[in-house]
């Protein structure tokens, strides 16, 4: 009979969450910033297809690090979660706030009972009416929840994404000036001490949540992808540094 | 959301079904399976007890296709509602319209919609017209034991086909036969009168705006033959429901234009004087 040796809970845990930590790590941030227009979402992405930002419901948005496979389910499971409360109650029903605790249970769960924690990070946004009716939702790995205002940078570098961006972000942005801002910032995303990389729309993945999807463009669902030509046109238009 | 084996994760990721997801996980909440026990076949037909809906026309015009319906729903010999709207948005580019039982053919109409948009959220990309139409062939067909009782619901799908540039059409059967209809077609109890009609006053590339005015006439002509299909309400200010597709999507035709056309009508017959 093989002996098992004794591990505190404590570390137990430490080497758990050091585990996840590294594989998010290694991963580009991700950015979600409130603004005037609403919720501007920008990530470093090569991959057209494989994406980091996705719609869940009419209002709600996704965005996620990490492993790819773990967090395509947590957004499919996600959108089963949404599709299912939305057509058995109301549109209306479906909440940032209700998702965003399904999450975190799920990650808590995992991380505790499972072999391995998901590697992930994830942001659940929701746009509001008005700006002060903006959720946005951070979960960590553990289960933990945050309710962030304003901007959530998740990933790797993202304290000196948060700190490039502090200066540059303020509530009252239209979409292009925070989608430029977001990218600026995204591009001192590199290991402390290394220039700033230079990035181009073709490695950019850009969504945004309308605040007004009914006015704008008669649809209830607020989630846009922007499309390169179009991001292209934003960037240059600013004289982006 | 916990996983369970790794052979139930990979199979559920497989499937981008809502009403799939819906069957396995939740199966009280289908259409299908709302009914609480089965009324025998022998006890006779359950159609009297819930309102019906009645009469959809569609045709196509030049880039695009168009489907309307009135505002009435009967229980019998009464009006169940003056107000019912019996054209819905599937999707950008899909509507549809119910004739049947109004209250199964609403809650199939809310599947069919969160169908669509499930499966767009999930793959990234639209369904094709064409799976549109066999999605909602499979639910009509769950409800064959319902329509067998008298609670049968049919409804029409519509769409632009964005591959071939082109508005499509399709009609179902209760066992879920999928047909697709060229030009025009109409169902519901007023649909022969509003074929007849359709026959007469469709052409080949006609614009949205002639096609439109087609669509309020055939109705008209419907209600006027059938007593459970509404014609225009002046009294009301009702008018019926169209929706247009086109390369651009799913429009609503405005009260405004509808108003236009019915009152158009009324006024083209009343100068004429004729019997129809």
């Amino acid at each position: 009979m093989t002996q098992q040796f004794y591990v505190s809970p404590e570390q137990l845990m430490k080497d758990r969450a050091d585990f996840a930590r590294k594989g998010i790590g290694r991963g580009r941030s991700v950015i979600v910033l409130a603004c005037r227009d609403g919720i501007a979402l920008v990530a470093e992405n090569p991959s057209p297809s494989l994406h980091k930002l996705g719609e869940i419901y009419d209002r709600i948005a996704f965005a996620a690090v990490g492993k790819y496979n773990e967090f395509e389910s947590l957004r499919q499971a996600g959108v089963r979660y949404a599709d299912v409360r939305g057509y058995s109650y109301a549109r209306e029903d479906v909440t940032a706030r209700g998702l965003a605790s399904v999450y975190a249970q799920s990650l808590g769960a995992v991380f505790t009972a499972e072999s391995k924690p998901f590697e992930v990070e994830l942001v659940v946004a929701e746009v509001g009416e008005t700006p002060a009716e903006d959720h946005l939702y951070r979960l960590t790995f553990d289960g933990s929840i945050a309710d962030e205002t304003g901007l959530v940078v998740i990933g790797g570098a993202a304290d000196a994404v948060v700190s490039a961006l502090r200066d540059s972000w303020s509530r009252d942005l239209t979409f292009p000036e925070a989608i430029r801002a977001g990218v600026a910032s995204l591009q001192n995303d590199g290991a402390a001490g290394q220039p700033p990389h230079r990035l181009t729309p073709d490695v950019l993945e850009v969504a945004v949540l309308d605040r007004q999807p009914g006015t704008t463009r008669g649809s209830r669902r607020a989630f846009r992808r922007l499309a390169a030509p179009e991001l292209e046109s934003i960037l240059t238009d600013g004289g982006d540094t | 959301m916990i996983p369970e084996d790794a052979a139930a994760i990979v199979s559920r990721a497989a499937s981008t079904s809502f009403a799939e997801h819906l069957g396995r996980d939740h199966p009280e909440l289908l259409p299908s399976n709302r009914s609480t026990g089965i009324i025998a076949p022998a006890a006779g037909s359950a159609a009297g007890l819930a309102p019906h809906a009645t009469t959809i026309v569609s045709l196509t015009f030049s880039g695009g296709v168009l489907m309307a319906g009135d505002r009435r729903a009967t229980m019998g010999n009464i009006i169940a509602s003056r107000h019912i709207e019996k054209v819905f948005p599937g999707d950008l580019f899909s509507v549809l319209g119910i004739a049947g039982s109004a209250g199964i053919g609403l809650d199939l109409t809310r599947l069919f919609q969160v169908e669509l948009e499930h499966y767009e959220k999930i793959e990234g990309t639209r369904m094709s017209l064409d799976g549109k139409a066999n999605r909602l062939a499979a639910m009509v067909r769950q409800n064959l034991p319902m329509a067998l009782q008298g609670l049968a619901v049919v409804p029409l799908l519509a769409g632009f086909d964005t591959e071939r540039r082109e508005g499509r059409l399709f009609s179902f059967d209760v066992t879920g036969g999928r047909y697709e209809e060229q030009e025009h077609h109409s169902i519901g109890s007023g649909s022969v009168f509003a074929r007849g009609a359709l026959k007469k006053l469709w052409k080949p590339n006609l614009d949205e705006s002639t096609a439109v005015q087609v669509a309020v006439e055939s109705l008209y002509d419907a209600a006027d033959d059938d007593s459970a299909t509404g014609g225009p309400d002046v009294v009301r200010q009702l008018w019926p429901v169209i929706y247009t597709v086109n390369s651009a999507g799913a429009r609503r035709v405005p009260e405004r234009e509808l108003e236009e056309a019915a009152l158009g009508i009324i006024g083209r017959r009343s100068v004429a004087g004729r019997e129809a």
